[in-house]
């Protein structure tokens, strides 16, 4: 249960973009998804050559496209929007396979699309090529406060046990007859979050006495690499 | 609801990383008022639960399903500043390591959802606790009306960022009345929800609820003997 404290999109590899520093990565997908959205939209020559870097970099840390591109799903709620666009845009009617659609809107959707996939890509290839303590290593690096970069460290530690807590209840209720999707079931779905959080907050309690008792004193030691 | 990288333009984004970040700073100093030297393991364990807790999906209506943003709740449950660390650091884990919500977008949906939606939640709870009689009873309906008004809350503070820096030629009246209409309509379910959740943590465990407190202490210990009607 404590196991597999990976995350699900890691990509386990020895490229150069995975032993890169964590915080140049972090940078750099900063510094590259800045450039990207402040790109005029009808730039179209740049916006391929922003693709060709993120390719590259794809093809140097050997992570196959097709782990990547099943997961930009993520986006799906996203691009239903963009297709939206065109429709109820404002201003002049062009005639797209027989349907009007306005110009500027067509083109607004364009943008978004590409934009919202570029930054997706990006942000996955981050993902499977850092391991979640080289990230919180590149925030301390990158001077993210203290406080923060530990509650993220706790959060990144218990993730699957959390996550695991919950699944273990769903079975559970769903095992009895529960059905958590329906809205007559809500209040059985309620009172189990309401358990999770109580198993949540006294896990919590309990991790801070453990960690009293070996020395805490409010700081956390430095983030070492784990063999 | 997160906002993906190009939703809107560039200094927007840098602008609301401004606001975001300034938010985040006042929500660490308060946190430790809240929580002191508990703060990174119980703000740890509370944002992993926030994030258990927007991966179950109810459904809106029309095939569609919302999941919870969880700022009234967080914020009831756990006192402000710490809900505000909370929703951040989530959004945080989200952009960084599951790909959710764009990275330059990052600021903006730490505005939106974190301080919009802790602060309207826990705005709207505390001048319903200090309106409402102190009981117990009525913590989780206060929590539903904050859940209920800072979905929308949040969806015209978008509104206003995308009028300002949308890089959408929609007119911006029919984009209010979509999120607003929208987000009520998710809002209730949060409401629901959130009304749940807080009322079975305060039967069992009311001490465990921030909201709660004041209510608590408003409490007499009752003593009663067996066999002697008061």
């Amino acid at each position: 249960m404590g196991a597999g404290h990976g995350h699900r999109l890691h990509f386990h590899g020895h490229s150069p973009v995975h032993r890169a520093p964590a915080h140049l990565k972090l940078l750099a997908l900063v510094a590259f998804m800045l450039l990207v959205v402040a790109t005029p939209r009808d730039w179209y020559p740049v916006f391929a050559a922003h693709l060709a870097v993120l390719l590259s970099v794809i093809l140097v840390s050997r992570v196959p496209l097709r782990y990547l591109l099943p997961r930009m799903v993520i986006e799906v709620p996203f691009l239903l929007f963009a297709l939206l666009v065109p429709f109820v845009a404002h201003g002049p009617q062009v005639e797209v396979l027989g349907v009007e659609v306005s110009e500027p809107g067509l083109l607004a959707a364009f943008a978004l699309v590409v934009k919202g996939s570029l930054g997706v890509l990006a942000s996955l290839t981050l993902a499977a090529t850092t391991e979640p303590d080289e990230v919180l290593r590149g925030l301390q690096r990158l001077r993210m406060p203290a406080l923060i970069v530990s509650i993220m460290g706790f959060m990144v530690r218990y993730l699957d046990v959390v996550t695991g807590d919950l699944a273990r209840m769903t079975t559970a209720m769903r095992s009895r007859g529960c059905d958590p999707r329906s809205p007559r079931h809500w209040p059985t779905l309620a009172r189990s979050l309401g358990a999770l959080f109580i198993r949540s907050y006294e896990r919590g309690e309990r991790v801070h006495l453990a960690m009293l008792s070996r020395g805490y004193d409010g700081a956390l030691p430095d983030l070492r690499r784990t063999p | 609801m997160h906002v993906p990288d190009g939703f809107l333009d560039a200094p927007t984004s840098v602008a609301t990383g401004v606001v975001a970040a300034a938010g985040v700073a006042v929500a660490l100093r308060g946190a430790h008022r809240e929580l002191d030297d508990k703060t990174a393991p119980m703000a740890g364990l509370v944002a992993t639960f926030v994030f258990a807790g927007q991966m179950m999906n109810f459904p809106v209506g029309a095939g569609t399903s919302g999941h919870l943003l969880g700022g009234a709740l967080a914020a009831v449950l756990v006192g402000p500043f710490t809900a505000v660390l909370c929703i951040s650091v989530v959004l945080l884990v989200q952009a960084l390591l599951m790909a959710d919500g764009g990275i330059t977008a990052l600021g903006t949906n730490i505005t939106l959802m974190a301080l919009v939606g802790v602060v309207v939640g826990w705005g709207v709870f505390a001048l319903l606790r200090a309106v409402l009689p102190k009981r117990a009873a009525l913590v989780a309906p206060a929590a539903a009306v904050a859940a209920l008004l800072s979905v929308p809350a949040a969806a015209a503070v978008f509104t206003a960022l995308f009028a300002i820096g949308g890089t959408v030629p929609v007119d911006t009246g029919a984009v209010l009345a979509a999120m607003v209409g929208w987000h009520v309509v998710i809002g209730t379910g949060e409401a629901v929800i959130t009304c749940l959740v807080v009322g079975s943590v305060v039967a069992v465990r009311p001490d465990l609820v921030y909201g709660a407190r004041p209510v608590l202490a408003a409490r007499r210990l009752e003593i009663r003997r067996p066999g002697v009607t008061a």
